[in-house]
């Protein structure tokens, strides 16, 4: 593992206009006719760089903007602001055609294999697409070849190749879904809560699959999850995000010893541990915010028990505190 | 003690034209007031089946093929739907996974409260009131008199599930069924309805089934846990005991699977193939496919749950513990 960074993200922000038609963005009150947009600001300003061969991981709970993030990083939303570079090129302002041969190196597994494979395409039929797109110079025999090679790393006997992806369980799916993303031979690849939606023993499966991959093809992940034992077994640095802003970025083993901001400290402790003591875990109080209704200042204040009047105005920015980044007005004034 | 509820060699059984699916097969545990109970298995265990079956909510095709059930000493497999009707949401409540789900949008918080305890004692629309924000506190629901007015859309997710949370508790049900209760939620809501869960049973002495495929759960909450697999427990006893010292493969290689029992080391330990539908069931021991210990025995018979030292842990495995084969 080198120190150079694959890919860069500069202040990245993704917002949705979710105000509907004209009609639906009229208010009336006080006698007068006014529009109203309702945007759900998803990222806002998340900066960091995932360094060639490393797993970085984001974590964070629902709505906190960790998907949406993974997206506009491969493409599949165009970012309001900000930019993307990979290996110091702009990557977010280029046109479809531009943009091919990064699709080729940056590739996406799915949350849900059972939404994320097409029906009505056989497994061969669904590999061989990314091989006709990225690799035109290939006749049928060899892209056959290099699908039951592929089939044949990730666990699946290709054998199978003629079968649909409703004969399949989810764990084999989900090999398939990898399988796909790994068959344009990527460098870097996005995998969004891989392994959310399957059982307790095939979650083990997967997550060898995905780093016996990675040993074999010097692959680098962004690795999109809220399961924090996961994160702690596979990833060399993590992210933290709460309500579209990165609350914490440090090295794996930092932040699980001595995680500095206060929103990762409330996530660590609420784990459950197999077998560890119970905790009580603090109490939120209130309802929490979302993202169409951000609250000023540091997002976290509403729910952070050492709140003080700067954090309800003013947002805290990324400091370095020894390799590991926190953005927490408390860390800042030392009184946390 | 008396126990609080005890079933005893259930089968449900899914009659489809071809033949029939044995979701639950000669399941037998018990539960005492106040206790705590993990029933803990993949999807396809039978967990949730057995746990609808105690109130009786298998439909067609399903049915209890055989057993029995004895809950506060009545036998329940035997009760007409009327009686079953009046102990369901009463002394019995059961809670959901889904808080998105389980609600209905189109009513009020105040309305789906009070049809619980109008269904079941005679009381007036008032008083049922009174007692829903007073349940609503229990479960620490911020200003809860503004909250029955209130639709299910306005809450948060958590919030939700807390309101469920207070429908099951309405009547004082002694036994409360709780079906994945926070699989739906985040980490940190999913600690705070846990820890309620938890000192609900502690203060009002309930009894609680908890429905999981969460052993981390399970082993914050609970003080027993029962394993299953393919339709039948394979392990069960003191929670602690069964999860540090497990003697069932299946078990071992659950526990084995998650990443803080890697050790440091990289690659996870893994259980090979996926778990048998119910159309396809193994013979013998369901597990022996995927079991590395298996013996030329375990495809031919079923091992019967028998003491294996371990105080107070049964198991089903003919390696691990010498059980005897279960009669068919």
């Amino acid at each position: 593992m080198t120190n150079k960074p694959l890919l860069t993200v500069n202040g990245l922000v993704k917002h949705f206009d979710i105000s509907g038609g004209f009609l639906d963005q009229l208010r009336f009150s006080e006698g007068k006719f006014s529009r109203k947009r309702t945007v759900v600001h998803a990222v806002n300003g998340v900066s960091f760089e995932v360094r060639q061969g490393e797993t970085l991981s984001v974590v964070g709970e629902s709505g906190c903007g960790k998907s949406t993030l993974a997206r506009t990083i491969i493409g599949l939303y165009p970012p309001t602001s900000g930019t993307i570079l990979y290996k110091g090129a702009r990557v977010d302002d280029l046109s479809p055609k531009a943009m091919l041969p990064y699709r080729a190196k940056m590739q996406m597994v799915f949350q849900d294999p059972y939404a994320s494979l097409n029906p009505r395409m056989r497994v061969n039929q669904i590999l061989d697409e990314p091989l006709r797109l990225h690799f035109p110079n290939l006749n049928a025999i060899q892209r056959a070849e290099r699908i039951a090679a592929v089939m044949d790393q990730v666990g699946v006997r290709p054998g199978w190749a003629t079968h649909y992806p409703h004969e399949f369980s989810g764990g084999q799916r989900q090999r398939i879904s990898i399988a796909r993303a790994l068959m344009a031979d990527p460098e870097f690849v996005v995998a969004d809560e891989p392994i959310s939606a399957l059982d307790v023993s095939i979650q083990a499966q997967i997550l060898n699959l995905l780093m016996d991959a990675q040993d074999e093809r010097g692959l680098t992940y962004l690795f999109i999850t809220h399961d924090l034992s996961v994160v702690e077994h596979i990833s060399a640095r993590v992210a933290v995000m709460y309500l579209g802003a990165l609350c914490e970025l440090a090295p794996v083993r930092e932040l699980f010893e001595a995680p500095r901001h206060p929103y990762t400290r409330l996530l660590l402790s609420a784990i459950p541990k197999l077998g560890g003591e119970r905790r009580r875990s603090a109490r939120i109080q209130g309802e929490t915010p979302t993202p169409i209704n951000l609250p000023p200042g540091c997002v976290f204040h509403v729910r952070c028990p050492f709140a003080t009047d700067l954090c309800r105005v003013e947002a805290p920015t990324l400091q370095d505190y020894g390799g590991a980044l926190a953005a927490c007005h408390g860390l800042e004034e030392n009184r946390i | 003690m008396a126990a609080l509820l005890t079933v005893n060699n259930l089968n449900v059984v899914f009659s489809m034209r071809f033949g029939d699916l044995r979701a639950v097969n000669d399941v037998s545990f018990s539960l005492e007031s106040g206790q705590r109970l993990g029933l803990v298995g993949e999807s396809g265990a039978g967990k949730s089946v057995t746990g609808f079956s105690i109130i009786n909510l298998i439909s067609r095709p399903g049915r209890i093929a055989s057993g029995s059930i004895t809950f506060e000493g009545r036998e329940l497999t035997t009760l007409s739907p009327e009686e079953m009707r009046k102990l369901r949401g009463d002394r019995i409540s059961m809670i959901f996974q889904d808080p998105m789900m389980t609600l209905n949008p189109v009513l009020t918080l105040g309305a789906q409260m009070t049809e619980t305890l109008l269904a079941h004692e005679n009381i007036t629309r008032r008083q049922a009131e009174e007692r829903a924000v007073e349940t609503l506190k229990k479960v620490y629901i911020p200003s809860p008199d503004r909250r029955l007015g209130q639709y299910p859309h306005e809450l948060s997710g958590g919030m939700r599930q807390r309101i469920i949370i207070a429908i099951a508790l309405l009547t004082n049900p002694s036994l409360i069924i709780a079906d994945e209760p926070t699989t739906a939620l985040d980490v940190t809501i999913q600690a705070e309805i846990l820890d309620l869960l938890y000192e609900l049973t502690v203060n009002e002495r309930m009894g609680l089934i908890l429905i999981t495929h969460d052993l981390a759960v399970v082993s914050q909450v609970t003080e027993r846990i029962a394993v299953m697999y393919g339709g039948r427990i394979v392990e069960t006893g003191p929670t602690m005991a069964v999860i540090d010292n497990p003697s069932h493969p299946y078990t071992r290689g659950l526990i084995g699977a998650l990443p803080e029992s890697a050790g440091g080391q990289r690659r996870l330990n893994q259980i090979q193939g996926a778990m048998p539908s119910l159309y396809h069931m193994p013979s013998g021991c369901a597990f022996h496919p995927r079991c590395p210990l298996a013996m030329d025995v375990c495809a031919k018979e079923t091992p019967k749950l028998c003491e294996t030292g371990e105080r107070g842990t049964l198991t089903a495995c003919f390696k691990t513990a010498a059980c005897e084969a279960a009669s068919l």
